[in-house]
């Protein structure tokens, strides 16, 4: 009788070894979460530590707001203005190609394609994705520069007009991709009740999905054009290295990116101070995309639709 | 608003018999209904009375909900949907090339199973499907009337356009959706299975409404609760497996049916 006792007690406890087997799963999985924190952490020492010896001599208000970009030729000058503007003139053109394209390719993906077209189309436009910048870059020199000649003749073989419009395909399939997500996700159940009260499809789409799918929509575009700052490959080979302002569509440009590619590849000492520059410079872009995709996190919170 | 439960005067219905119909406003016609390969639909004949309230009951995929969202056309957005047979209104078949679904759609409108509000102010809600209609008069006057309509203005007039249709408990979102679609005085308002979310305080009030509107409209209403069908219907039309079982007076149907299975499923051995 006591035995049996026992025996039922005893079934009731975890077998051996258990216990720690959960914990070091469960370490396992934390140490994965904790290694991006560390990793991003450390980036941004190494950036501050980086970028010292340059925020020693130059104030941030002349590296933020003055025009002359000249850290290789004397006289040097360490206004960064050209290279944000560089930046901020291919990141438009680009957003012009992506947006309209991007949010009607989904609209069309969503809300009008049938369900066999749209299962092959999407695989397609998401093959876009996968193509090497490097091939963009030199489609843009050296395909898409050539045919805006026709358009524009006194456009220079680098510029910042190709580069820009091919960064935008560039970033197509992760706009259009996203955005048809939040689309799609949108409740069928919503969109019965707008149709039922006698709306075509386009006032559908006008005035019921893309309202409640606005704040994905908006995120979708501001991780588009995070990804269009942060480009190199293409601007690097298409929009040329010449620091000017200020920038020009059909003239050469220098991003904040292509400047980090030049110096980084050149031969520059590390621990010169011209080293120091490309910590700088990379912080500037940190700093932007951080900005952009904070941006998108609060409107996200902000406009979010709960249909429950 | 009245918060008891109602017991509606069959009166009218116990007099009612099928040739006192009246004058029909939807008609089917041997309709059958395929999505892809599957027939949810087998046959239907069914007349539908003007400013009556008509039930279909039948347990679950029966057809019921297939067959009242054939009224107003909402099978087309359904891909791979096919339809054989006819569906009249105001003796014009809907399904002829030359009616806009959309046309039908604005005088035959339709309350679903799980309250859909649009994410939008109380007010927008209701004068949604005034605006695409292009309405020219006093929306704000409109946008009452239907909130009124649907016994809903005095809970929400303090925030019409302060809070969102989302935010509104399940019954009232349900009546924001009756009112939503009375706004554009539609003739028939189908109703696919409006309560089935909701409590028992929600339901009767809901109910409450649609003896309310049988004044102004003709009401089809899908259920599986029987003893919602008994207590507002006039009509009711009992479907089992695509097919149309039985079809008669309220009354009839639920205390002497001609059909074996009526029966059963009245009485409840299957369901």
């Amino acid at each position: 009788m006591p035995r049996e006792i026992i025996q039922e007690a005893s079934s009731l406890q975890a077998p051996r070894g258990r216990y720690l087997k959960e914990r070091l799963i469960r370490g396992i999985f934390f140490a994965c979460a904790f290694f991006a924190i560390i990793i991003t952490a450390y980036t941004i020492i190494i950036f501050a530590m980086g970028s010292a010896p340059f925020f020693e001599s130059v104030s941030p208000f002349e590296f933020i707001f003055t025009i002359r970009w000249s850290p290789l030729i004397e006289p040097f000058s360490y206004g960064a203005l050209p290279l944000i503007g560089g930046t901020l003139l291919t990141t438009g053109i680009a957003l012009l190609v992506a947006l309209p394209l991007g949010l009607l390719g989904a609209v069309y993906l969503s809300e009008y394609a049938s369900p066999n077209v749209r299962r092959a189309l999407k695989p397609i436009m998401e093959l876009l994705a996968g193509i090497p910048s490097v091939v963009f870059g030199y489609f843009a020199l050296l395909y898409v520069t050539p045919l805006l000649r026709n358009i524009f003749p006194d456009i220079q073989f680098w510029n910042a007009l190709s580069a820009g419009l091919v960064l935008g395909i560039a970033i197509l399939p992760l706009v259009s991709s996203l955005s048809e997500d939040i689309i799609y996700a949108v409740p069928r159940s919503v969109r019965e009740a707008s149709y039922a009260l006698g709306a075509t499809r386009f006032e559908t789409v006008r005035r019921v999905v893309l309202p409640a799918a606005f704040s994905g929509i908006t995120a979708a575009f501001i991780l588009g054009m995070s990804r269009a700052i942060g480009e190199t490959m293409i601007v690097a080979i298409a929009a040329g290295m010449t620091p000017v302002w200020p920038p020009e569509p059909l003239r050469p440009v220098m991003t904040l990116t292509a400047y980090i590619v030049n110096v980084a590849t050149g031969d520059a000492e590390a621990g010169a101070f011209i080293w120091s520059t490309i910590f700088a410079v990379g912080a500037l872009l940190f700093m932007m995309t951080l900005i952009l995709n904070t941006i998108s996190y609060f409107i996200v919170q902000r406009f979010r639709e709960q249909y429950e | 608003m009245k918060t008891s439960i109602v017991v509606p005067s069959r009166r009218q219905a116990q007099r009612d018999d099928l040739s006192s119909l009246g004058e029909p406003i939807l008609q089917t016609r041997q309709l059958s209904l395929w999505y892809g390969k599957q027939q949810a639909l087998d046959g239907v004949t069914l007349d539908i009375p003007k400013n009556k309230i008509t039930a279909i009951i039948g347990p679950s995929g029966c057809g019921k909900s297939t067959l009242i969202r054939c009224f107003n056309r909402m099978n087309d957005l359904i891909p791979g949907v096919r339809i054989a047979g006819e569906i009249f209104y105001h003796h014009k078949n809907i399904q002829d090339p030359d009616v806009d679904p959309v046309e039908v759609r604005r005088r035959i409108g339709m309350v679903f199973q799980k309250p859909n509000p649009f994410p939008k102010s109380i007010y927008e809600n209701v004068a949604f499907g005034l605006r695409i209609n292009g309405f020219q008069g006093n929306l704000d006057r409109r946008v009452e009337g239907a909130l009124r309509q649907a016994a809903l203005w005095e809970e929400v007039t303090d925030y019409l356009h302060k809070k969102s249709g989302l935010d509104l408990s399940g019954g009232q979102q349900q009546r924001l959706c009756i009112a939503r679609t009375v706004a554009i005085e539609p003739e028939v308002i189908l109703m696919d299975e409006p309560c089935s979310s909701l409590d028992p305080i929600a339901t009767a009030k809901i109910e409450d409404l649609m003896l309310e509107l049988k004044r102004d409209y003709t009401v089809v209403i899908v259920t599986h609760n029987m003893q919602q069908a008994a207590r507002v219907s006039d009509f009711t039309a009992f479907l089992y497996l695509g097919r149309l079982i039985e079809y008669g007076p309220t009354k009839k149907i639920f205390e002497n049916p001609d059909k074996k299975e009526t029966e059963d499923y009245i009485t409840g051995k299957f369901g």
